[in-house]
């Protein structure tokens, strides 16, 4: 099978990292991968072939050959193209004065409407009152399924009864939500081929009917080649505000939605991360293309951490590392707290160069697995806690009685959290996350 | 299902990508006397286009490169031929369409990654397999989404197939020993069971249907006979990743093209084809009970191509 588009292109970075000095011919070189990886990744073979252009009439000038380290620079060409090519800038959604603002997802069947649409009413939902309503009269149960997701996050959803017109539906839904004084109403409707005149001449009707203050168009991050075709006669045919790509969960590399974005030049504004109410996310061009140069998303998990991890607490802890003193205690503290950041997966996929590290690759780490790391150091005393030498034979016994595991895995256990500790010790020797800054490609 | 007429049949729902290709196509083959550079170029583009991947491309153009080379072609009008045969033989080997016995149980269990068509699929291959004559049972095993147990009853309702469920959110492996338990009682056709949607990278959704293969196992060797993936045609070169992941893990045995009737081009499958030699059993055309037909190999290139 192929590898991911970004560990493909650092492989093609090594190399050039090892020469000296760049000329004509290995940046070529570098270009013919790059453009294959890009393919492979889905990014539109027109985009691609704009954006292999592009980079190379920047790589191929004084700027690089004269550059001390070459391979850097052009790292850091497709980097900032990749960026220029998803937009480059973060973009909210624009309300207008109107109360309710009617919000529109339009999109092919199976992209993943009405799971974002709750997703988005969740998000919204902080800061303001959001009202749902379905105007999917043909799927099979599409409108109850709305409502039992509606329901799982308090929101208002529209019952349309007998209606079985979706533009009466959807009118009558802003009315309600008018009522009852909700300040926004996400309009879910149901999924259609660019290509079926029918359904597109609905849409347009039901934009006439409610005047959304945008229409934002959801898209499949899965998507081939025609993703460009598709959503450019949804922009030709209903005018799209922004794009929302879903299932970005999964391994594919999401090229064909952010060429989307290059070609119908529309804003991607979310992605949709997981099947949970809670998996959508801003969408930020920059760390999506560390992500795909293979520099990890550390911002984002700077964010995460930040948000779950009481920064006293934090402060106490460096302290503690530095000092040499990260107990047995601290480190089941912080693996609640990891547990707390999400899943283990994504949280190592997001630091940098870790995902480099190939004896990783094939390691899911296992939710389980710190189930039964926490009920070892559960079942140890305080004393032990703070201090593992005293934990001879004897005491490891007790403890793998205690939490029902085996002696092996207490010493195992002993020997990882012994190993980490000598890790983070050096670790904030060198100045912390600097150190880790270090494996980032520049 | 019958094969008669699929040319037909699929032409309006390939009906755009036909246009598309065989325009382009006609302009290479007929207008360019010349294989040039541009040529290719030209050739590159509606291959990778039709999401033949960028590697496969690489080997279809080489192929033509080298006869080129050795001679063999003397006109533009060849490279349509070689085109066709080198993938019409791929195809080939995975013509097998899904010989279903009557009056003996069958079970199929359809699996596949979030919004591929599952259900949808369900209720189509349950009314065609009614029409054939056939007794079909559904069974509810997407105990996940928000009704989609529902959906399937609707289906269920339209084709006249009684549905087994449970409540949502209920182990699917126990809905799925309830169905196994009417063919033990006896129950003699065909078991279609539905799904959550799950993507291939997340490791307990995928453990989950092993699970549901290994409770059929247990009530009934050999079950599920057919394990079908159903893959949307728009989907870009990730569905090879998936078709390999859902083949090696989860074993599945057929694969069902859904939402042809747009403008993807499905190229992807002659990938999938050629790289782990998965059967495609049926081609999706719509949304309409009688939207599903078997899939030929021939005739799917014929319909890309001509």
């Amino acid at each position: 099978m192929f590898e991911n588009l970004s560990e493909k292109l650092e492989g093609i970075f090594k190399k050039l990292k090892g020469r000296g000095i760049l000329n004509e011919e290995s940046v070529n070189v570098a270009l013919k991968e790059i453009r294959i990886a890009l393919l492979e990744a889905d990014v539109n073979f027109k985009v691609v072939k704009d954006f292999i252009e592009d980079v190379r009439i920047k790589a191929v000038g004084r700027e690089v050959l004269d550059s001390i380290t070459p391979g850097q620079q052009v790292v850091k060409i497709v980097h900032d193209q990749l960026v220029k090519l998803m937009g480059g800038v973060n973009t909210n959604i624009k309300f207008g004065a109107r109360i309710p603002a009617p919000l529109m997802l339009v999109g092919l069947q199976g992209c993943g409407k009405t799971t974002t649409a709750v997703k988005l009413a969740r998000l919204l939902s902080r800061e303001k009152k959001v009202y749902l309503v379905s105007a999917d009269v043909y799927r099979p149960a599409a409108m109850e399924q709305l409502a039992v997701l509606g329901r799982q996050i308090n929101a208002g959803v529209f019952a349309a009864g007998n209606l079985k017109n979706p533009v009466e539906i959807c009118v009558q839904a802003v009315e309600e939500a008018k009522r009852e004084g909700c300040e926004v109403v996400i309009i879910d409707t149901a999924g259609r081929l660019h290509i079926d005149e029918a359904l597109m001449d609905e849409l347009k009707n039901i934009k006439a009917g409610v005047n959304p203050a945008e229409i934002l168009y959801v898209a499949d991050a899965m998507t081939g080649q025609d993703a460009v075709n598709v959503g450019s006669k949804f922009n030709d045919l209903i005018g799209i505000d922004g794009i929302i790509m879903t299932k970005m969960d999964g391994d594919a590399r999401g090229g064909a939605a952010l060429s989307l974005q290059a070609v119908v030049g529309k804003p991607i504004k979310f992605v949709g991360i997981g099947e949970k109410v809670d998996a959508l996310e801003v969408f930020h061009p920059e760390r999506m293309a560390s992500r795909i140069l293979g520099m990890g998303d550390i911002l984002s998990l700077v964010e995460k951490a930040q948000a779950n991890v009481d920064e006293k607490e934090s402060l106490q802890l460096q302290k503690k590392i530095r000092k040499n003193e990260f107990s047995l205690e601290d480190f089941r503290n912080q693996l609640t707290q990891m547990r707390k950041m999400g899943s283990l997966k994504d949280v190592l996929g997001m630091i940098p160069g870790l995902n480099k590290v190939k004896a990783l690759k094939n390691v899911e780490p296992d939710d389980k697995e710190l189930i039964k790391i926490t009920a070892i150091i559960d079942s140890m005393t305080k004393k032990e806690r703070l201090n593992y030498l005293c934990i001879d034979g004897r005491r490891r016994k007790r403890i793998a009685l205690g939490s029902g595991t085996s002696v092996q895995d207490v010493n195992k256990l002993l020997k990882n959290y012994v190993d980490i500790r000598k890790m983070m010790k050096k670790f904030s020797n060198k100045g912390g996350i600097r150190s880790l800054m270090r494996n980032f490609p520049f | 299902m019958v094969k008669n007429g699929f040319l037909e049949k699929i032409k309006t729902g390939l009906m755009k990508t036909r246009n598309l290709l065989n325009t382009n196509l006609e302009d290479l083959f007929a207008g360019k006397k010349e294989l040039d550079k541009k040529l290719f170029d030209e050739l590159e583009e509606l291959l990778i286009m039709a999401d033949m991947g960028p590697q496969f491309t690489r080997d279809l153009i080489s192929d033509v490169r080298d006869r080129l080379n050795r001679k063999e072609l003397q006109d533009a009008g060849q490279i349509k031929k070689i085109m066709h045969d080198r993938m019409s033989a791929i195809l080939r080997q995975v013509d097998k369409p899904l010989n279903i016995p009557q009056g003996q149980p069958f079970v199929i269990m359809a699996v596949g990654v979030n919004g591929s068509g599952k259900t949808t699929t369900i209720g189509k291959l349950a009314n065609s397999l009614r029409k054939e004559g056939h007794e079909v049972m559904l069974v509810a095993a997407d105990t996940f989404r928000a009704a989609a147990i529902e959906q399937l009853e609707v289906w269920g309702e339209r084709v006249g197939a009684p549905v087994i469920k449970q409540k949502m959110n209920a182990d699917p492996a126990a809905v799925v020993f309830d169905a196994m338990g009417k063919i033990k009682s006896g129950y003699c056709g065909v078991v279609i069971v539905d799904t959550a949607g799950r993507l291939h990278t997340r490791v307990n959704l995928m453990e989950e249907l092993k699970k549901i293969k290994r409770v059929m196992g247990k009530e009934m060797a050999g079950t599920p006979h057919e394990t079908l993936l159903v893959l949307d045609a728009t989907t870009g070169q990730n569905a090879v990743i998936q078709a390999k992941m859902f083949k090696e893990e989860i074993g599945a045995t057929g694969i069902v093209l859904t939402k042809l009737d747009g403008t993807s081009k499905g190229g992807v499958v002659v990938r999938i084809a050629g790289e782990l030699s998965l059967p495609v059993r049926y081609i999706g055309v719509g949304e309409g009970l009688d939207d599903l037909r078997v899939f030929d190999g021939n005739d799917f290139v014929s319909a890309l191509l001509d």
